[in-house]
């Protein structure tokens, strides 16, 4: 019996129970996808209002932090994907130390990210905390604060899937959960790190890059 | 269900009520007595009781909110309301009934209800998530509470900026904040349906065979996923610009003002349909039932379902024509919304050609699905008048959009949650209401309604402005009729609560199927037993199949 | 506009007769495509009440033919009232050149209108019949919409930019203008009227309220108090454009790109100077955001625009060659 996997209650096999928490994920994810659309959608509207002025306050932006970053969290991905990999085969050791890996990385893309702030702060372009008579115009202004919105929401995200990972890791090292009879909860986890990882890649070019 | 049991009732005085039958017993209503019980459940069929009362209060708020406004429009001046008071009553009155009333009410209560025994599953596919999703809405239904006792907000249902970030002087934080709450509570259900109607159908249940009010339901969870989340970012916009100041809607700090407009509309269009899609199927199903016969055209009403929803996402721009968008725009616009129309239109005439050589009954659900097809057509096509350019830059924010939208939200989706509340009721409570009283809420349902809104029409083609509580005297014939149409209305939609309440002690026991309809929740006993079905029910019939009766009578 | 109940508008212009014919016919086609909806409900629901004999062989339950007749038909119908109707939202688009151009101001909760000759009035536009009027429209806080019930025509006012509108009165009377977007507490009573007159009436009623200074002598007259003079005229010591003669003319930009120099140009300028840098000169135009109303740089606007209309001075644009 303990090789069975456990059923919740509507589904009758666990076949089913998998498909429908990877479906419950995947619409998850795509409304995520709608809410920083929506973002995107007043970054790209601004930038047509003041292509100029927007094009110069994203030099003002610590390109190779956000380069840095980016390369880290694509690492993370890969390490995560290796997780599920490794689920499957029910390795739990291995499990868990790629995916303390994965939330390690995690944690140092919000120290970097702090430390940006941290110079932005100083450069005086931090809006909220740094005086408004810094910025060159109103438009690098309000372009700060749209990148200051996006970046947090992002880093909100990023904590969340930390959480969820280290939650995970805690759980296997406890041994209570089980792989690779619950290879989906990991497999689960995984997605919505990686659209945590793709909306920074979008993030990214759309903040740092496009000039 | 012909003879009015009332009659019953009254001559036994010395009976109190009808005793427990065996169903009742063993069903989900039984299944734990504690207030606990209640608000702990995970069971799809109690969460959407308390989903009923919890919308059916904020129906009333909405409602009395409503009172206030008309009683205040009988007269020119302003007597009853201040100008303050009255902007913050309509706001309320569009918040509420929005988010907090018409959003939910079919899909929460009768979709939590339906969804499972209609496919044939044992709940949701995740039913904690499904209470989480309850608790939601009500602590965003406690920040409006809050807000109303705060003093309410006065932006409109809509929070146009720079009004609501920079000018208004009501609580626009909070009640962005309550109906970005009741958001995440509308992602989660829909989330919850889609996965359900995807893997827990029962064997056999293909898609080819689903009711259409699960294909309707299906479309609504579409955009409930899809555009709840820009209605999130864009108040959570609102609030940090109004905290702030960050400028993105702020012209004198190079924002735009009208990317407000497109954001919010970008969500409200799609919610438009979010709230008439599940009326359509609840239509679809008391149309079928009230003629004995299988739906006309059955791929086209559940396809429409679809093509409504896809379409619905292309066509916001149509409250913006005179805005100061550009004119090219406003001409796509327009046309993309004469295109949402076609397959609108495509349902109300299969209904009607269902008709055609059926057996029509004449009971409470299928009037009040009559009256949703009239009331439903008006508002349609006064729509169609909306989206033609000229007449709209006339017509715009007068009290012809007031009467469109009414039209179709509540004499459509009301008449359609009256109309399902009275064809499930039997199922959900397990018995019978008096069918005289049921008759005559829906005729005085639909008197009341037409009294009250057509006199609008005439009045936004007069040159009425919306949201206007002092107004040129020579409107005043046609405001006092609406007020006296909007009392007897008042009234008529009171009138269930009181007999359907009395039928939960008094009234006989319905049985399984009391409309004799086909359907795998009509397969059950009434009430429900808590774990639906005794065992995973196979389907082999198309839906609708009242294949038996049709040569019964010939002339 | 007077009377115990009225079930038709007012109208005020030939505009407004076409609307109307509009909406009749299209009242028509509704009726047309909606009728058999409620008269067949109701005869089904007599003739096949439950209950009653009836004919019941052979229903049908699809007909793909049927369907998509009655898709396309309404469609193909509709679609002719589409062609019509936004070929009259187009004409509200394209103002005559010859139009009298009147500004108006916005704001919580009056309308201000400036006539070219310097007359002023709040809460009420005299306009002369039979002649085109294009109104320039700004707002000094929200949201506003200028409604006139009898000419069947509304626009935004928006802040942060110009809209316009333009109409030609046909029948001298007084009419309800009010506003039509929910601009806060006192929304229900900004409004006032609009008052259509004879030529000659209007002339006469020019005449009575005329000020000292026509719009762009006001306009002059700001110039020389806000100080604006001291960097654009012909004295003065700062480098910056002289605006003889910029109205309508291209503009070449810092950043490469060329602009007209039209009213939402000029105005950004005045208000948002960081915002467009007219090339070759330096960054120290201030902004006079909290200093100037919307009137005021309307005003402003109509200045410089007298400079060009008058071909006094000549366009100076050095910088840009440098
Ligand atoms: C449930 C809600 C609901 C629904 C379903 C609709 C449906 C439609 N609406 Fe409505 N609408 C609102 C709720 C709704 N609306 C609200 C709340 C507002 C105001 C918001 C605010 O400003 O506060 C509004 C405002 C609004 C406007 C903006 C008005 C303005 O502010 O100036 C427009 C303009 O195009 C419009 C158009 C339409 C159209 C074309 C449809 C179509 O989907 C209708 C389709 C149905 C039919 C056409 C009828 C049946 C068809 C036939 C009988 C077949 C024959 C016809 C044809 C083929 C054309 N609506
Ligand atoms: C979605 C649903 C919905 C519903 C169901 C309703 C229901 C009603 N609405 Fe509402 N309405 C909106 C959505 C809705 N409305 C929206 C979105 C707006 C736009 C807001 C804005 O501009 O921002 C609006 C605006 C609006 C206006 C225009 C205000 C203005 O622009 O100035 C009017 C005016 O008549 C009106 C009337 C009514 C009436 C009479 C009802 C009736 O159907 C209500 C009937 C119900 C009852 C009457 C309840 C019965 C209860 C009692 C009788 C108890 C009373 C208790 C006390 C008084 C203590 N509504
Ligand atoms: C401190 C000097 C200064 C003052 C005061 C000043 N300006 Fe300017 N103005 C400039 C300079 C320099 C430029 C060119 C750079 C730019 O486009 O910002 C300019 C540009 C303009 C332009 C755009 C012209 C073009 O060729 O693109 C307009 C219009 C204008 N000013 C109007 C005004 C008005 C009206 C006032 C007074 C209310 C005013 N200015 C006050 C310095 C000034
Ligand atoms: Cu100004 Cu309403
Ligand atoms: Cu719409």
């Amino acid at each position: 019996m303990t090789e069975r996997v456990q059923v919740h209650e509507p589904f009758v096999d666990p076949a089913q129970q998998h498909a429908a928490d990877m479906l419950g994920m995947y619409i998850f994810l795509a409304s995520e996808i709608m809410l920083f659309g929506g973002l995107f959608a007043v970054l790209f509207v601004c930038r047509l209002l003041h292509p100029q002025e927007i094009a110069a306050a994203s030099k003002e932006l610590h390109l190779w932090i956000g380069g840095i970053n980016t390369a880290i969290l694509l690492t993370s991905s890969l390490a995560v994907a290796i997780a599920v990999q490794l689920a499957r085969q029910g390795s739990r050791r291995a499990v868990a130390i790629s995916l303390a890996a994965a939330a390690a990385l995690g944690a140092g893309f919000l120290i970097l990210k702090a430390v940006e702030y941290r110079l932005e702060y100083s450069d005086g372009l931090l809006p909220g905390f740094s005086t408004a008579s810094k910025f060159a115009n109103p438009a690098t202004h309000l372009f700060m604060n749209i990148y200051l919105i996006a970046t947090v929401l992002h880093a909100v995200h990023l904590s969340i899937g930390i959480l969820l990972l280290a939650g995970l890791v805690w759980k296997l090292l406890r041994r209570s959960l089980q792989v690779p009879k619950r290879a989906s909860v990991i497999a689960v986890s995984g997605l919505y790190w990686h659209l945590v990882d793709v909306i920074w890649i979008f993030l990214y070019p759309a903040l740092y890059l496009i000039r | 269900m012909t003879s009015d049991h009332m009659v019953d009732a009254a001559s036994h005085p010395a009976q109190p009520g009808i005793a427990e039958t065996a169903e009742e017993r063993v069903s989900y209503l039984r299944a734990g007595h504690t207030l606990g019980s209640w608000l702990f459940t995970s069971d799809h069929k109690r969460i959407a009781i308390l989903y009923f009362i919890s919308v059916t209060f904020f129906f009333f708020v909405g409602g009395a909110a409503a009172t206030l406004m008309r009683a205040d429009l009988l007269t020119p001046q302003a007597d009853l309301l201040s100008d303050e008071g009255y902007n913050r009553a309509f706001t309320l009155h569009g918040v509420i009934m929005v988010w907090f009333f018409l959003i939910p009410s079919i899909p929460n209560t009768f979709g939590n209800f339906l969804v499972p025994l209609m496919i044939g599953a044992r709940d949701l596919a995740f039913p904690r998530l499904n209470l989480l999703s309850w608790y939601i809405y009500m602590l965003g239904g406690l920040f409006t509470i809050y807000v109303l006792i705060a003093g309410g907000v006065d932006t409109g249902w809509t929070f146009y900026t720079p009004l609501s970030s920079m000018f208004a002087n009501g609580n626009v934080v909070l009640a962005a904040t309550a109906v970005f709450i009741v958001g995440f509570s509308s992602i989660l259900t829909g989330l919850n349906f889609i996965v359900t109607i995807h893997k827990l159908r029962a064997p056999g249940m293909t898609w080819g065979r689903l009711p259409l009010f699960i294909w309707s339901l299906y479309a609504t969870s579409l955009i409930l996923v899809l555009a709840t989340p820009i209605l999130s970012v864009t108040l959570a916009l609102i609030a940090a610009e109004r905290l702030f100041g960050i400028g993105v809607f702020n012209p004198s700090l190079g924002g735009d003002p009208l990317l407000y407009q497109h954001l919010f509309w970008f969500y409200s269009h799609p919610a438009v349909y979010i709230m008439v899609l599940p009326a359509l199927g609840v239509v679809s199903e008391l149309v079928a039932a009230a003629a004995r016969k299988p739906v006309f055209g059955y791929q086209f009403v559940a396809g429409s379902s679809i093509a409504i929803a896809a379409i619905g996402f292309l066509v916001w721009g149509h409250h913006m024509f005179v805005a100061g968008q550009s004119a090219y725009a406003s001409a796509i616009f327009s046309f993309l919304s004469l295109a949402v129309a076609v397959p609108s239109g495509i349902k109300v005439y299969n209904w009607t050609a269902t008709l055609y050589k059926g057996q029509i009954s004449l009971d409470p659900p299928f009037l009040f699905a009559m009256s949703f097809i009239g009331l439903f057509v008006v508002g349609g096509l006064t729509g169609v008048i909306l989206a033609m350019l000229a007449v709209d830059v006339h017509v715009h924010d007068t009290y012809f959009v007031v009467a469109h939208f009414h039209y179709i939200m509540v004499g459509g989706t009301v008449s359609a949650y009256f109309g399902a509340l009275h064809y499930w009721w039997p199922k959900i409570i397990g018995r019978r209401y008096s069918l005289a009283w049921g008759r005559l809420s829906a005729a005085l349902i639909f008197l009341g309604f037409n009294l009250t809104f057509f006199p609008q029409f005439l009045l936004g083609y007069l040159g009425m402005p919306r949201r206007y509580h002092v107004y040129p005297p020579e409107f005043q014939v046609l405001h006092v009729l609406s007020t006296a149409g909007a009392s007897i209305l008042g009234v008529a939609y009171l009138l269930p609560f009181t007999y359907l309440f009395y039928s939960m002690r008094y009234g006989k026991p319905a049985g399984a199927n009391p409309w004799e309809a086909t359907g795998l929740e009509w397969s059950i006993p009434s009430p429900p037993p808590k774990h639906n079905f005794a065992e995973r029910p196979t389907v082999t019939r198309a839906p609708y199949d009242y294949t038996i009766e049709y040569e019964e009578s010939d002339d | 506009m007077n009377g115990f109940l009225s079930l038709w508008p007012d109208r005020a212009s030939a505009y407004a007769a076409q609307l109307d014919t509009l909406l009749a016919g299209f009242t028509v086609v509704i009726v047309l495509l909606s009728a058999p909806v409620f008269i067949l409900i109701v005869v089904f629901a007599i003739k096949y009440r439950r209950g009653r004999p009836a004919n019941r062989k052979h229903p049908v339950t699809r007909n793909v033919w049927l369907e998509i007749s009655w898709s396309i038909v309404p469609f193909v119908l509709m679609l002719c009232f589409y062609v019509w109707a936004t070929k009259l939202f187009f004409d509200l688009h394209h103002p005559p050149a010859d139009a009298l151009e009147i500004d108006v101001v916005a704001k919580q909760w009056m309308w201000k209108f400036q006539h070219p000759g310097g007359q002023r009035e709040i809460n009420e536009l005299h306009v002369p019949i039979d002649q085109p009027v294009r109104l320039t429209m700004a707002s000094q806080d929200v949201i506003h919409s200028l409604y006139i019930p009898a000419l069947r025509m509304k626009q935004d006012v928006v802040p942060g930019r110009y809209t316009d509108m333009w109409f030609k009165a046909g029948k001298p009377g007084t009419y309800l203008l009010t506003c039509a977007e929910f601009c806060g507490t006192q929304h229900a009573r900004m409004g006032g009227h609009l008052i259509a007159m004879s030529q000659a009436d209007y002339a006469r009623w020019l005449e009575a309220s005329t000020t000292d200074l026509t719009l762009a002598a006001q306009g002059a007259e700001l110039f020389r108090s806000r100080g604006c003079s001291g960097c654009h005229g012909p004295s003065a010591t700062v480098h910056a454009p002289n605006l003889a003669g910029i109205y309508g003319k291209p503009v070449p930009l810092e950043d490469g790109q060329v602009v007209t120099a039209n009213d939402q140009y000029i105005r950004d300028s005045i208000l948002l100077p960081q915002q467009q840098i007219a090339a070759g000169y330096p960054h120290i135009m201030p902004s006079f955001q909290n200093v100037l109303g919307e009137d005021d740089v309307l005003k402003l606007i109509a200045y410089i625009k007298s400079l060009s209309d008058t071909g006094e001075g000549s366009p100076n644009r050095e910088g840009a060659s440098k």
